[in-house]
């Protein structure tokens, strides 16, 4: 047959030199060599111009192509057609070419033009496709054109145009990596695309292309939360998985809290500040436990990407709820994961695949979460229809999930695989129960018992296979279990498996003490089985005979010597070996050798015992669900999943809206002042700590400093006082948009709150300390703080700076507009933020959450109600001044308005019951409050630097009230200005303690 | 992502293969069939296999076993669920999926793989969508085809790719406008010897069959959604409302599609229909074993169970069975030791039984394991758990529908220990 060679080398061509041609097809040769003749008809087929002749034609090539048979020399005839107007002909001619261009460049050039007029095709379905095919011909000349159509592709009007250049960029990338530059331009574009067709076809390409771009992702990372819950399945999977390792690379660890106990404290309060930094209002208050640490508080947007995901554990697809589930297991912290086990569960009904990819990600996940899975124990045990490699796998999670309190049930499962026909399954069951004993230590006589009954069962392999797991519980005490040992030793005579018998005598000689009479016997039988005996069994016969040696040389030596004699003609080099070398260690020679000496010490040092591990312990390192941790092998193109960071990267990045261009300047350079920021603001937790450990020495010291000099500071301030003023206004109103969506669990939790209002003062704050304080001092003196800061003290820059913030924020929260400021009673001449600046509070929430309320520093709270106090309604502001009587006072606005229809006459302060400490400056009493009037009056009050409640009487004419004012801890602080020397000086102080 | 797909029969023939990237030799499925070798079973050979270039992910059904080459790192459940994806989609085309209807249809086939996967990622995986692009063969347009000349591929773009809805077809026209949904629970559960329940769930879905004009927009309430523990959906059921008012709201896809599947909350005892008693012994020296089992209803609620079948894999010592049915008929087949026996209904007053004797391989030991019993039963017209559908609504067209709720109750993985 002629044409044979020819079309032999064609088909190395098409699919790789040496493959066994077709050597499954026994009619391959009958049928290739009528096919071969009837190319020539196909051909003319194909040059007609009935459609129909050219479509039957193209169908039996295309069946051709799909049994793996070579078409390719009709390539002439087929490309001819490509411009055909029937749609099927069409479509199976780019079937062909799509398969064959590759092999026939030259002439796959012909078609493009095709293609190109394509692109141009005012219907969206056929640009689509002519992009489609035209990226789909892997030849590299066309490389400029396919860059140029899919960069107009990607600015399509239709969307499914657009998706099609998303796939097409791996395509182009995959035929020549030299593009790359600009394909990223192209992905970055697609990225910023707001419909659910596109998202995730790009995140796919994103994914191939270019994975380490993680800063692509930063704007389009809300967007993509949002839309994830209407992407198709696949496009889902693929943008969770992204997701992932996006959230590890910029969010913090929510399981930090617990894992900083162990870690060294500097560490673990940077942390958790940073995470106060940046995650105004979060749900995660529940966190707050540790009182002595800020807590850590969940960024937003790690929150909405744990919130967007959740419904789709819902999902019909298993790729979506492992993808979700995944995204859990590393991200969500720990309170939260247990969701996902109902779904999983829950695909162990689907095919036998997806069971087994599924079972092998909970089994890594029960090693490290058992509790999750625990529920769902019974949805683990075995059926007999389930195929083996599913049946070891389950009995995987059940011994992972046993525990003190279900290792009865899972016992008694266990006791009923024993009996299963599968033997494989049997000796997994097996060293399931030695797992069981050694990890639970109340069941390990049992499991004992029952390993040793097996020993009689009549299957070898379960013999076998216990005596191997026998062998490995008995090493952890052996003492106890002479009489296994010896019956065991028993066994010798039966079993055959050479792994037991190896196992076997192992253990006699290891603890021969504890049978000293059976030990030579059985060293005695296989003496004269030795020659007949497996490799292993024969070494570890060698082994039995030195160690008996050793510790009974008189019964054993000719026995010994006899063994050894044997095994030095062995036929085994090894064993040849290993006698050679036990002879001379333990026989002393004339040379009195040095080591014989110590052979007792070599052969019967204790051992320990080994430990039954699974095998799926640590596999969590690879990302789950992922084909690498299903291997525990690298798979190519991996993407390591990234550690958390320490610090959290700026979440900034992630805000979209551009409204003004102050407030980009504003980030910008909130972005490169991000650093001292971070240690300014160090120093808010000072109070926190020093409060909690010693109330009232310490901050009374610390605020003692700060209002002496703090006076001195408001004129050098107030010239930067309108640029800060705009400044916290910008920063403000980022912080809306910000939150805006949070607006609704803030309101939920009110507690949370303060918390957040703390920390996202802290945010805002960096730009109005940068402006406030001339860059070079805050630069150098963060270096200096930060090393002790987070030990007590206040720098000033962090008291100066929350000022600004504070305010906007309560706004935001509350009822004022943003741009007023509510600080400023209206009776007080209080224009400058300067001024307010004196009056700085610092929220610190973990102390006085209660407090903190909204409007805690400047909105009223209520000290007497209207219908309390008969129509005498009484208000109180902290109005952030020093107290002109004295400087340690706090002054409080107090007003008062009269809601009843008579007049209120004599307001005074009486008797106040004051602890001790605690001293009030009353206000002049007022004369007489007119029905419906109101007026205000201000009284001072000490506090004494705690938070105490100052009580006292509230007289009027006819009436006393009690009342009380409780201060929050910022009210009770002042802003301080101190030199960088100053501020050493008082740190030193403060370090001495 | 995907490069590849071969489907190869049980007998180990490749006979078919498509490649979506650069072609791949076929001869990458010899590391395939030597993991078949070894697996004995082929149920159980390994999902993954990894090659020193490839990986080979497969599933098998329907005695086929396809495989997909991938050669960088993806999620595998991913390419499993597309693999059973494209199954399901011959299954919907083809009314069935079997080598010689793959062979017959191998254009289509290819046609539509070729639409569902660009470049080895997935792109169009709804049936609608595909059907709407690649015509499903069916006799008369074979026929018709092969007269007028006209074609599989449909002449109209499929639009639907591009709707908000992209699992329905859009234009779609019925004369009879018909509604229908299957409520069809499964019970899971392992029985043990002494007739105690070890584990039992219930596992439902609502298989539905919607053949409506234009875009309607269907709800649909249970009287008792509390029932529903755990739940999945089709992509086309509004998650928002499902959360908020326990109501299923949807735009469904054409034809038939499964809406619904659920898990029945743990904490409801499940009631077992039946029970079986059984008598099994193997003596230790003798070459015979007695059998017997007999089939009776437990907890119905008045419903006849119907389809009833017993199966059993009998262990290797035994040779063959000499049994005699009360009713039913039933087979043993020596070589894979399976026992079966049609039991069809199951009568009250008079319930089925099967006595007989096993006869033994002579010499063997007694096995250790006495056989598991499988059990295959329906029940109509219940839904075991009291799940009850409320009410159907359909919103955003003019006319009626005609529609349509049945239950059923079926065994799963049911399953006695003896």
């Amino acid at each position: 047959m002629s044409a044979a060679p020819a079309y032999g080398e064609d088909k190395g061509g098409s699919a790789g030199p040496g493959e066994p041609e077709y050597g499954h097809d026994p009619a391959s040769g009958g049928i290739f060599s009528s096919d071969y003749k009837r190319h020539d008809d196909l051909k003319e087929m194909l040059d007609t111009n009935k459609d129909s002749l050219k479509l039957e034609a193209m169908k039996r090539i295309v069946a051709m192509i799909a049994r793996g048979k070579n078409a390719s020399d009709l390539f002439p005839a087929v490309v001819k057609n490509v411009a055909c107007k029937n749609i099927e002909v069409k479509k199976l001619v780019y079937v062909y070419l799509v398969r064959y261009a590759e092999e026939q460049q030259d002439l796959a050039l012909l078609s493009i033009s095709t293609f190109q007029r394509g692109l141009k095709d005012p219907n969206q379905l056929i640009r689509a496709s002519a992009l489609r095919v035209l990226s789909s011909i892997r030849v590299p000349i066309i490389v400029p054109i396919m860059m140029l159509a899919i960069k107009e592709a990607a600015s399509d009007m239709s969307p499914y145009v657009r998706k099609t250049a998303a796939h097409a960029i791996p395509k182009l990338y995959s035929l020549d990596s030299d593009q790359k530059d600009q394909l990223i331009e192209v992905i970055e574009k697609l990225l910023a695309d707001k419909t659910t067709l596109v998202a995730g076809s790009v995140v796919m390409a994103f994914e191939e292309v270019c994975p380490e771009r993680i800063d692509l992702i930063h704007k389009n990372y809300r967007k993509l939360c949002n839309l994830l819950i209407d992407v198709e399945e696949w496009g889902q999977v693929v943008i969770i998985s992204m997701l992932t390792r996006y959230a590890r690379t910029q969010f913090l660890s929510p399981t930090q809290n617990e894992s900083l106990l162990e870690e060294n404290p500097e560490k673990a309060f940077y942390g958790s500040e940073e995470d106060e930094a940046k995650g105004p209002g979060s749900e995660e208050a529940a966190n707050t436990a540790l009182p002595a640490r800020k807590p850590y508080v969940m960024d937003p947007d790690h929150r909405l990407l744990l919130r967007n995901t959740k419904p789709l554990l819902q999902s019909r697809s298993a790729a979506v709820v492992m993808a979700v589930a995944q995204l859990y297991f590393h991200l969500a912290p720990k309170a939260e994961v247990g969701v996902i086990a109902k779904a999983l569960v829950r695909l162990l009904r689907s095919h036998s695949e997806v069971q087994y990819v599924v079972l092998q990600n909970v089994a890594t996940m029960s090693i490290k979460r058992r509790g999750m899975f625990e529920p769902y124990l019974k949805s683990f045990y075995i059926r007999s229809t389930d195929p083996t490699q599913i049946k070891i796998l389950k009995l995987e999670v059940l011994t992972n999930l046993a525990n003190e309190t279900n290792i009865p049930t899972v016992l008694r499962e266990f006791q009923t695989y024993i009996r299963s026909m599968d033997k494989d399954f049997v000796a997994a069951t097996i060293q399931a129960i030695g797992r069981c004993a050694t990890n639970i230590g109340r069941v390990r006589d049992t499991c004992l018992n029952g390993l040793v009954q097996l020993l009689s069962n009549r299957d070898e392999l379960v013999v076998a296979e216990s005596v191997v797991v026998l062998k490995k519980l008995l090493q952890v005490r052996p003492a106890q279990h002479g009489d296994v040992i010896k019956r065991l030793a028993k066994l010798t005579d039966s079993i055959q498996v050479p792994m037991a018998r190896a196992s076997i005598l192992w253990l006699i000689g290891e603890y021969c003490e504890h049978v000293p009479k059976i030990a030579p016997d059985v060293l005695r039988k296989m003496a004269k089985s030795f020659t007949a005996e497996e490799d292993i069994v024969k070494l570890q016969v060698i082994n039995l005979a030195a160690k008996l040696y050793l510790t009974n040389s008189k019964q054993t030596k000719l026995l010994t010597q006899y063994v050894l004699s044997l095994a030095k003609y062995d036929q085994n080099y090894d064993i040849r070996d290993r006698a050679r070398f036990t002879r001379q260690l333990i026989v002393p020679s004339e040379q009195g050798g040095a080591l014989s000496r110590h052979a007792k010490k070599l052969f019967l040092a204790p051992k320990p015992a080994p430990v039954l591990e699974s095998s799926f312990k640590d596999r969590d390192h690879f990302q789950l669900g992922s084909l690498s941790h299903l291997l525990n092998a690298k798979a190519t193109g991996y993407q390591e999943l990234p550690d958390w960071p320490e610090e959290a990267p700026d979440p900034s990045v992630r805000n979209v809206e551009v409204p003004e261009w102050t407030k980009c300047s504003n980030r910008e350079k909130r972005k490169e002042k991000e650093k001292p920021f971070y240690s300014d603001s160090e120093g808010e937790s000072g109070p926190t700590e020093s409060a909690d450990s010693d109330p009232e020495s310490e901050s009374a010291s610390d605020s003692k400093s700060s209002s002496e000099s703090g006076s001195g500071e408001s004129s050098s301030e107030s010239d930067s006082e309108d640029q800060e003023e705009e400044k916290g206004r910008s920063s403000e109103s980022e912080q809306s948009e910000e939150e805006g969506g949070k607006r609704k669990m803030k309101k939920r939790k009110k507690v949370t709150e303060g918390q957040g209002d703390g920390s996202s003062s802290d945010e805002g704050s960096d730009s109005s300390s940068s402006s406030s304080e001339s860059e070079k001092t805050s630069e150098t003196e963060e270096e200096q703080v930060e090393p002790a800061s987070w030990r007590k003290k206040t720098p000033p820059s962090g008291k100066s700076a929350p000022v600004a913030k504070e305010i906007s924020l309560l706004d935001l929260e509350d009822f004022t507009p943003p741009s007023v400021q509510p600080v400023s009673p209206p009776t007080i001449v209080s224009t400058s933020l300067a001024t307010d600046l004196e009056g700085l509070t610092l929220t610190d929430s973990p102390l006085v959450p209660s407090l903190l309320s909204p409007g805690s520093g400047a909105g009223r709270q209520e000290l007497l109600h209207r219908v309390a106090g008969e129509g005498l309604a009484v208000d109180y502001t902290f109005s952030r001044q020093p107290f002109s009587g004295d400087p340690h006072m706090v002054s409080v606005h107090i007003h008062f308005s009269n809601s009843s229809d008579t007049p209120i006459k004599g307001l005074h302060v009486g008797t106040p019951k004051l602890p001790a400490g605690i001293s009030i400056q009353e206000f002049p009493e007022i004369e007489s409050l007119a029905p419906g009037e109101s007026t205000t009056a201000v009284m001072g009050i000490n506090f004494c630097d705690s938070t105490q409640a100052a009580t006292f009487q509230l007289c009027t004419q006819t009436r006393q009230f009690y009342v009380s004012i409780q201060p929050p801890v910022g009210e009770l602080m002042a802003p301080v200005f101190m030199s960088e020397n100053e501020f050493k000086k008082e740190q030193d102080l403060q370090a001495g303690r | 992502m995907i490069h590849s797909l071969f489907l190869i029969n049980s007998s180990g023939d490749i006979f078919l293969e498509k490649h979506w990237k650069s072609v791949v030799s076929r001869s990458v499925c010899d590391y395939f069939f030597e993991a078949q070798e070894r697996a004995t079973e082929a149920e159980n050979v390994p999902p993954v296999i990894p090659t020193p270039h490839h990986y080979l992910l497969s599933v098998y059904r329907h005695k086929i076993f396809f495989v997909a080459v991938i050669q960088t790192e993806v999620p595998p459940l991913f390419v499993i669920e597309f693999l059973h994806r494209v199954v399901d989609t011959f299954q919907d085309y083809f009314g069935v999926c079997s080598e010689p209807v793959i062979k017959d249809n191998v254009v289509v086939v290819y046609e539509v793989l070729e639409e569902m996967l660009d470049n080895g990622f997935p792109l169009a995986t709804e049936s609608n969508i595909l059907k709407e692009l690649i015509k499903p063969p069916t006799i008369l347009r074979t026929v018709v085809n092969t007269i007028t000349g006209s074609t599989n591929v449909g002449d109209q773009l499929p639009t639907g790719q591009l709707s908000v809805v992209p699992w329905r077809r859009t234009g779609v026209k019925y004369t009879n406008n018909e509604a229908y949904f299957d409520v069809i629970e499964e019970i899971d559960a392992i029985i043990d010897k002494s007739g105690s329940t070890i584990t039992a769930e219930i596992q439902g879905v609502i298989d539905a069959c919607v053949k409506l004009t234009g875009m309607p927009d269907l709800t649909l309430s249970f009287m008792n959604p509390r029932l529903l523990d755990d739940v999945s959906f089709h992509p086309c059921v509004r998650f928002k409302r499902w959360e908020s008012e326990r109501i299923l709201s949807f735009i469904p896809p054409d034809g038939n599609f499964r809406l619904l599947s659920y898990h029945v909350s743990a904490q409801n005892l499940v009631a077992i229909p039946v029970y079986v008693k059984h008598n099994i012994s193997f003596r230790d020296s003798s070459s015979l074993g007695r059998f017997e089992i007999t089939v009776g209803p437990k907890q119905t609620m008045g419903k006849t169970i119907e389809g009833v079948i017993v199966t059993s894999q009998m262990p290797k010592g035994v040779l063959n069975m000499s049994l005699t049915p009360s009713q039913g008929t039933h087979t043993f087949d020596p070589v894979t030791k399976m026992l079966s026996w049609d039991v069809g209904k199951i009568n009250p007053q008079k319930l089925p039984s099967l006595k007989g004797t096993m006869s033994l391989q002579a010499g063997a030991s007694k096995p250790d394991e006495n056989p598991t019993i499988n059990l295959q039963f329906k029940i109509q017209q219940l839904a075991i758990s009291g799940l009850k559908v409320n009410r159907l609504d359909m919103y955003g067209e003019k006319y009626k529908p005609f529609k349509g709720i049945k239950y059923m109750t079926k065994a799963g993985k049911f399953q006695v220990r003896t």
